[in-house]
Order: structure tokens, then C-alpha cells, then sequence
């Protein structure tokens, strides 16, 4: 038996199949995940994600430190509630772990504070690393938030349902959200973010007042849906997923992550970055490439790439596509020109099409 | 608790057998499979006319979570294949003793069917395997 969250008897209530997750009992469907996926794309679908793991930053020194731990610059975080997406890299530049990280609105002993949502598979580590940084400063401190439960809500309709049931006064912080932006509220975070490619929001509640809202939610006519439709909906929207598509020992130059690296200004010391330097120099190996299979079948994780007739890399995420109604997948494979490219599915090489690692947004197919 | 029709043989590879009486019988997967696999998305199913023997490789199901063979659970000619999943391959987790059917076969021996499982059979095997 793993940890549940706070919506278990929800998920046991709407018939959800429950599966393992990083030590967690979370429903992976609730009869059809392309069902859900598709309700994501049209409507409104929910998820949850309390296994998530929430850490207040705080302190006078709570931005220097940030600026130190993470390759992309919390000093671009202007607006208040602003969100990044960011990689917290090791020395020797590889991922730790991905992360979000918010400037927080509420006025807090100390100053400016952020507050950093981290994957559930590498809380422990996460929490380790962090904790081990915040030695070079003296001011910080981490306050993990184990009592906020979190739901997603995503899909073209998703803000309008949650408006419907909210009281005035949040309905109008969530309307003045803008994208990847959140709003604190009487103990709440309303945040216009996500994991699928659609509008939505992420709202941190609670743990005693998720299952209520969890419930005026389904009244309202928003699906819940599991971590499988959640999966296919990242992966169209060329969302990597870490443990899969990069981890410790790959850099983010070699896991399409380059864009979340601020390399300015140049005087900013960073974990990774004398090593994320050199590789940058010296040109980086590999590369992330997205695949489309246009015949029938499903591309899987660690299926051979050959590329020019040679082995380059192999598949780190492969899927169905829902949307598109046909196998997509994200390679990490040697830089370098593409003539061909084929997979090793079950002994028998196939072609595939090569595109960037992104299939779908806002419910459209992005590439050609 | 997965559905077992009584009226049906089973395998162990998780496949139904109905026999028609007149030495063809229908296959599919069973309910516990098709939730096994998860949302079916493609299903590869032999040409009519081919042969084969018990056992035999004679197709793929594709879900969102696995690729899984087809095994012939009988010898036999391929005399019909199911043509709608090509395009609704999800027949199989809605009705998979129904429109989810996969092929009919023509024995070449009937006397094979002796060595299914029955229902109670099936079912105490799918509880070992829980």
C-alpha cells in the first residue's frame, strides 16, 4: 500500500484504477485515458496531483540562492506570481530535476520569497540537494508544504468551470491571471499553468478542502482524469518527463531544455554551468528529435533510432496519440544532418518522420 | 471482478474461444486482458486463408501501455477476420466478447477444444495470477 492523497476516497468514489506512482496510490484512468485525454483537448479534464511536492523559499537571501541553484534566473521573475520552468542541475551538468518556481505575491518576513513545486519520484533527493546549497548563504529557508493538496485543471474550458464554482472575489484573481502566472488566496495558489498544452490552471488547496472542491468540480462537469491521459497530453505537447527524457547523468542541452538556461549575465555562477559551458563550446552530441509514425503501431520508450543506416539514439518517451490518432515520440540521437530515419520496433526497422519534439497545442497538430 | 460468460473456453494467454458448432470457432481476448492492456489503439490481424498451428504468432494488439501477440489458441484456416477494428479498435475494451471479436478459425482438429479451460477454470487462474 502507498501514500494516498487526500482525494484517495474521491478516486475510489469515481472508479478510478489505481496504480503505484513513486510510492503513491494515484488513479492512472477512470475507465478510458483516451477518453481523458480527448475530454482535455475539447473541454475540461482534472487531475490529481498532490503527490507533487511543494518548498517555500524564504529569506533575505532566498533569490540569491535561487539564482545559484538553478540554471534558469529567478531574477527574470518580475511580475508578482510570475512562474519559470527551470532545470536544477549537478556539478557535473546534468538534471537533478525539473522543477516550476513562482515569485510569490504575499508580503513575507524577510522580503521576496518563491515558492518551488519538484517532481514526487525525487522528493527525497530534491529536498537533500536543496537543503545542501542553502550552506553558502545565510539567510534561506526551506519550508516544505506537505499539507497543500493539488489539482490541475486543463482544457480550453478549464478556467471558465473553475470560475463557476468560485466565489466573486476569486473568480476575479483568476481572471487577471495571465499565462504562467499564479494568485494566492486565503490560503490557496491559483496558478495558470500546466502539463498538457492547454489553457488551465494548477490550484494548490488545502488538504482538508480538496475533497470539496474536487466535488464541486465534477458537479460542474469537469472529468476527472488519471496520470495515462496526463502522459499522452504532455507528451503531444513535447513536454519531457523527467526519469525519461533526461535525468543526472544528461545535460539540458541534450534534452531540448536549452531555452531554460539563462546564460546572462555571464557574472552569474550557477550549479553546472562551468560544465554546461565547456559542452556548449565544444558543441553539444546530442540532440532531442521528435518522431512521427505515420503507419500503424506505437513507438516505445528505449526502441533503437538508426539514422543514415546507423544506430544514433534511442526513444526516451513514446506513445499513441490521441489527437493526432497516431504514434508520436520523443529520441535523443547524435547531432548531426538527418537523411533517414528509421526505428527498431520488434526486430523490424520502420520509417519514421522526423520532427521538433512538439506534436500539439491548445488542441492543433504544430507540425507539418 | 472481470466478466467470464460461462457459455465460452479460455486459454491461459487471455483469450475466449466460442464454438459455432460447425467446427469453426470465434476468438477474442477476454474483459481481464482488455483491462490489462488498457485503451486499445491498433490491432494487426492475419490475412483469411493463412494457416496455422496451436500457438502460433498471428497478430499484434497494440494499447497505450504495451505491444501484445496474438496466439492462435487452436489449429486452423483463418475463415473471417473482425475488419472494424481496424477503425475502432476500442470495440475491444467496450465488448471484447462482442464487436471486439479478432478472427474465426476453422479447426484442423477439433478435438484440441477438449484441452480448454472452462470458465471456473479460467477464473481460478486469473486469481492465481492477481
Amino acid at each position: 500500500m502507498g501514500q494516498k492523497t487526500a482525494l484517495y476516497e474521491k478516486h475510489q468514489q469515481m472508479n478510478a484504477k489505481l496504480v503505484d506512482f513513486g510510492g503513491w496510490d494515484m488513479p492512472i484512468n477512470y475507465g478510458s485515458q483516451v477518453e481523458e485525454h480527448h475530454i482535455v483537448r475539447k473541454d475540461a479534464g482534472m487531475f490529481d496531483v498532490s503527490h507533487m511536492t511543494v518548498v517555500d523559499v524564504t529569506g533575505a537571501d532566498a533569490k540569491e540562492y535561487l539564482q545559484y541553484l538553478l540554471a534558469n534566473d529567478v531574477a527574470g521573475l518580475k511580475q508578482q506570481g510570475k512562474a519559470m520552468y527551470s532545470a536544477m542541475l549537478n556539478e557535473t551538468g546534468g538534471v537533478v530535476d525539473d522543477l516550476i518556481v513562482y515569485l510569490m505575491t504575499e508580503p513575507h518576513v524577510g522580503g521576496e520569497w518563491f515558492r518551488v513545486v519538484v517532481n514526487c519520484a525525487t522528493r527525497e533527493k530534491d529536498l537533500r540537494w536543496m537543503a545542501d546549497h542553502t550552506a553558502h548563504f545565510d539567510n534561506v529557508a526551506l519550508t516544505e508544504q506537505p499539507d497543500l493538496a493539488m489539482v490541475a485543471i486543463q482544457g480550453p474550458n478549464a478556467r471558465s468551470k473553475v470560475a463557476s464554482v468560485l466565489s466573486e472575489s476569486r473568480v476575479k484573481l483568476i481572471d487577471d491571471l495571465t499565462v504562467f502566472q499564479g494568485v494566492e488566496s486565503e490560503g490557496w495558489f491559483f496558478a495558470r499553468t500546466g502539463y498538457t498544452g492547454e489553457d488551465g490552471l494548477e490550484v494548490m488547496v488545502p488538504e482538508d478542502e480538496v475533497a470539496g472542491f474536487w466535488q464541486a468540480l465534477a458537479d460542474a462537469g469537469v472529468s476527472p482524469c488519471g496520470l495515462g491521459a496526463r502522459d499522452t497530453l504532455r507528451l503531444e505537447a513535447g513536454m519531457n518527463l523527467y526519469g525519461a527524457d533526461m535525468d543526472e547523468k544528461v545535460s539540458p542541452l541534450a534534452a531540448n531544455m536549452g531555452w531554460t538556461i539563462a546564460w546572462e549575465p555571464a557574472e552569474r555562477n550557477f550549479v553546472g554551468r562551468e560544465v554546461l559551458e565547456q559542452q556548449r563550446q565544444a558543441g553539444v552530441k546530442e540532440k532531442m528529435i521528435g518522431l512521427v509514425l505515420e503507419a500503424r503501431g506505437v513507438l516505445r520508450s528505449h526502441q533503437k533510432v538508426i539514422i543514415n543506416g546507423e544506430e544514433a539514439g534511442e526513444i526516451t518517451s513514446g506513445t499513441f496519440s490521441p489527437t493526432l490518432g497516431c504514434s508520436i515520440a520523443m529520441a535523443r540521437v547524435a547531432a548531426g544532418a538527418i537523411e533517414s530515419c528509421h526505428v527498431d520496433m520488434r526486430g523490424k526497422q520502420v520509417e519514421v518522420k522526423v520532427v521538433k519534439p512538439s506534436f500539439v497545442r491548445n488542441g492543433a497538430k504544430v507540425f507539418s | 471482478m472481470s466478466d467470464i460468460p460461462s457459455d465460452l473456453k479460455y486459454v491461459a494467454s487471455h483469450e475466449w474461444i466460442r464454438d459455432e458448432g460447425d467446427g469453426v470457432v470465434t476468438i477474442g481476448v477476454t474483459d481481464h486482458a482488455q483491462d490489462l492492456l488498457g485503451d486499445v489503439v491498433f490491432v494487426e490481424l492475419p490475412d483469411v486463408g493463412t494457416e496455422y498451428d496451436n500457438g502460433d504468432d498471428i497478430g499484434v494488439v497494440e494499447s497505450v501501455k504495451a505491444a501484445s501477440d496474438i496466439y492462435a489458441p487452436l489449429s486452423g484456416e483463418i475463415v473471417a477476420v473482425n475488419e472494424e477494428l481496424e477503425d475502432s479498435p476500442e470495440q475491444v475494451n467496450s465488448d471484447p466478447y462482442g464487436d471486439g471479436w479478432f478472427i474465426k478459425l476453422r479447426l484442423s482438429d477439433t478435438s484440441e477444444l477438449d484441452a480448454l479451460l472452462d470458465a471456473e477454470g479460467y477464473a481460478e487462474l486469473c486469481e492465481a495470477e492477481a
